[in-house]
């Protein structure tokens, strides 16, 4: 198939930068839409242009690597998928195709396509971890019992790999999806319950300076999450949130 | 305790605790309307009781008062933040495909409210201050000895145009509430197996108040 691609195309994190036109002609329509990216990159540099500089690693959907913003969703129309897994099927002949950067201050654009997400990192090294000897005398996780429905939850929620689709779906680039999850992967859990007040308390103070927005309970970050990440997370952080706030 | 309300967090937990006090005071204020249609009488005496009783004038009047003001602040100051989230927007955004209009425009319904409550403040409650407490006269009478509270409802929604803002403003307030009713409990935490049913319950509460408050204005209208 043919298409017509507008891609963002900025020089540099100080670039006002703009909409480009591409035309890509035999798209497959079982490439994935990176190697369709790959494709349209060989064509630039073999005239000598500038490939569109975009993030990937793993491309299978494990990494959160691959961002995009496709036809004004992040990762594009499909559901459950990363950008890596979005397939070319997913397009017809003809079709014009916007591909824009996760769009957030706290994500600011370094090049074309990629943004930096070190905010995620930032929120992360504030409270996203328990304190455990790992020294040779650690105690082997299955000897704490838990709940099979909490161990379930606590999966899930671990299951969110950090792509900020949340945060570039939300109308408010709001990350409480994302902190949501992290916070709930250890709240659920007796290893996690020892530092709950402390990480909660300075996960969303983090997740505040860096600039995130508040959330509106749009549910858009909900149906957007290529991990099915569900509400129901950042209504779990609000609890341990208001009942921390209150400890102290 | 300190910085709660300086948190994302903690503003939301703010607003949803003033729109629960606003969608029960809406309960009861609907209670004491619908009477208007089903009797006169007992409208003139609730009104009466309402805006005489001390403890309502002076202890629910001013946190009513302070509930809607901090409701709107709050919201005005969540959307500046929200916008300053997201400095560049997207040049194609589906944002449909995802969620809700109502969820994405709880400002514009929401300013929608705030134009009405000016309008409604200057139709009834600066009337109602000025004759109570400038004027002095707090005896709710007519100069031919019936209540006054009626008849000035009746004689307010003589006028088309005001019906037709007031039926606007409930459709807006109706697509407020079919967002906000469910998620000021998500904002308190509570999305658990009640959630279903309660969102059942906010579509029902959303749409069937406003009719209520549209069907008393059409009511008054047509039947006078
Ligand atoms: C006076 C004019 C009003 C304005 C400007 C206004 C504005 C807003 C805004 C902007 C929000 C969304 C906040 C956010 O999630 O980011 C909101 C939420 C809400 N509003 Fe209003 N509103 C008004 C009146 C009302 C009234 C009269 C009611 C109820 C009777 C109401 C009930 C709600 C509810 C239930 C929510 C959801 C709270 C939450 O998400 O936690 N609002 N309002
Ligand atoms: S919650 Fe979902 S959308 Fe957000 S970062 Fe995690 S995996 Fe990505
Ligand atoms: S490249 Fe790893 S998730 Fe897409």
């Amino acid at each position: 198939m043919n298409l017509t691609l507008k891609i963002w195309r900025q020089k540099n994190a100080n670039d006002k930068g703009k909409l480009v036109d591409y035309k890509i002609n035999d798209v497959s329509p079982d490439m994935s839409f990176l190697e369709m990216l790959d494709v349209l990159n060989e064509d630039l540099i073999n005239k000598g242009d500038d490939p569109v500089a975009f993030d990937h690693d793993c491309r299978e959907g494990i990494c959160g690597m691959c961002s995009l913003y496709i036809n004004g969703e992040a990762h594009g129309p499909d559901r459950g998928v990363t950008t890596c897994q979005l397939h070319m099927r997913m397009f017809k002949d003809g079709d014009t195709i916007f591909i824009e950067p996760f769009r957030a201050t706290a994500f600011p654009v370094i090049k074309d396509l990629v943004v930096d997400r070190s905010a995620f990192d930032r929120i992360q090294h504030a409270g996203g971890f328990i304190s455990i000897n790992t020294s040779g005398n650690t105690v082997d996780a299955n000897t704490i019992p838990v709940n099979k429905h909490d161990a379930d939850e606590a999966f899930e929620a671990a299951t969110c790999i950090g792509c900020g689709a949340c945060v570039a779906s939300c109308k408010n680039s709001s990350a409480m999806l994302f902190v949501g999850a992290k916070v709930s992967q250890f709240a659920l859990l007796p290893q996690g319950r020892i530092e709950a007040t402390d990480r909660v308390l300075n996960m969303v103070k983090q997740m505040d300076e860096e600039g995130f927005g508040n959330c509106t309970n749009t549910g858009a970050c909900e149906v957007e999450c290529p991990k099915g990440i569900s509400l129901e997370n950042i209504a779990r952080m609000n609890r341990e949130y208001l009942a921390a706030s209150l400890k102290g | 305790m300190s910085g709660i309300f300086n948190s994302s967090i903690g503003r939301k937990f703010a607003m949803a605790l003033s729109a629960f006090f606003l969608m029960i005071f809406l309960l009861q204020h609907f209670a004491i309307n619908i009477l208007s249609v089903l009797s006169p009488d007992a409208f003139n005496s609730a009104s009466h009781f309402m805006g005489t009783f001390w403890v309502i004038q002076y202890v629910f009047q001013p946190i009513l008062i302070f509930g809607v003001i901090f409701h709107f602040v709050m919201g005005f100051i969540l959307e500046i933040r929200n916008r300053n989230a997201r400095q560049i927007s997207y040049a194609k955004n589906n944002g449909s495909a995802n969620s809700t209009w109502m969820s994405r425009n709880m400002i514009w319904s929401g300013l929608t409210i705030l134009a009405f409550l000016v309008l409604h403040f200057i139709d009834f409650w600066i009337p109602e201050i000025n004759t109570k407490y400038i004027q002095g006269d707090l005896t709710g009478l007519l100069p031919n000895g019936d209540f006054r509270y009626h008849e000035e409802l009746v004689h307010k929604f003589e006028n088309p145009l005001r019906v037709a803002a007031y039926c606007l403003a409930f459709i807006f307030l109706a697509l407020h509430l079919l967002h906000g009713f469910s998620s000021a409990f998500q904002s308190v935490g509570a999305n658990n197996k009640y959630t279903r049913g309660l969102r059942g319950f906010g579509k029902a509460y959303a749409i069937i108040l406003p009719l209520g408050f549209i069907f008393i204005a059409l009511y008054h209208h047509f039947n006078h």
